[in-house]
């Protein structure tokens, strides 16, 4: 069952990524390609964990974790940069 | 019967996911776009880790309690990002497809200009009778003026 499953899973969420992908490329205004950043990380540790489950190996999580922190110090980096035109003040 | 417990958590996190994405590219303004992605990671990534603890709890090594660190850490990170993000957007005046709310000065601090701006007029008024300045057109022009300047400012 797992093995008919996680072909498709990953198929799904390779289809996200792409999505986010496009929106990032397209995004009209600065925000939108923000917001794709911070859906593309989110859609990058579904990928990582899926591929952890496929591969039957745990070592994936800890670079899940990482990006998961990163992706969130960039996401906040560069809104406060839009808010206020400056990182650190 | 585990297995098929597990496959609809996955599928469900990967449908979810895609869905999250899905709503993205489709939405029309970046106020509902931003509602978007939330999906994708309570629901999705919420679910794709809960089967993977049981994954690997289930496999004999000992319980793993690890990939509930991602989720608290998503759980908690998700709303303050988009918090962020929709600051930062109503500070760019972006495009919305609602109107926006019209933000009104108080009725007590209107009022208040209002009187001062009458006596400014008065005093100037009461100036040029005493001065006989001939010039008096261009500084009727310039009181309306310069009230209106202060209602837009208070």
């Amino acid at each position: 069952m797992l093995e008919i499953v996680i072909p498709i899973a990953l198929a799904l969420v390779a289809a996200a990524i792409a999505m986010s992908f496009w929106r990032l490329l397209r995004g009209p205004s600065v925000p939108d390609r923000v917001l794709a950043l911070d859906t593309l990380y989110v859609n990058t540790i579904a990928l990582l964990v899926l591929f952890g489950i496929h591969l039957g190996s745990a070592l994936f999580f800890e670079a899940a974790l990482l990006i998961a922190l990163m992706g969130f110090i960039g996401t906040v980096a560069l809104s406060k940069y839009l808010l206020r035109g400056d990182i650190i003040e | 019967m585990l297995d098929y417990f597990l496959s609809f958590l996955i599928l469900t996190g990967a449908i979810f996911t895609f869905i999250g994405s899905l709503g993205l590219v489709r939405l029309k303004d970046f106020y509902t776009r931003l509602h978007g992605p939330t999906k994708a990671t309570t629901l999705g990534v919420g679910s794709l880790l809960i089967a993977s603890v049981i994954f690997f709890s289930t496999r004999g090594t000992g319980v793993s309690l690890h990939e509930l660190l991602i989720t608290l850490f998503l759980f908690i990170t998700a709303p303050v990002s988009a918090h962020m993000l929709a600051k930062a957007a109503l500070h760019l005046n972006l495009d919305s497809l609602a109107k926006m709310p019209v933000e009104k000065a108080p009725e007590e601090k209107v009022k208040k200009v209002k009187k001062e701006v009458e006596e400014k007029t008065d005093e100037i008024q009461t100036d040029e009778k005493a001065a006989h300045v001939s010039s008096e057109e261009p500084a009727k022009e310039s009181t309306p003026q310069n009230s209106n300047e202060k209602l837009a400012d208070s």
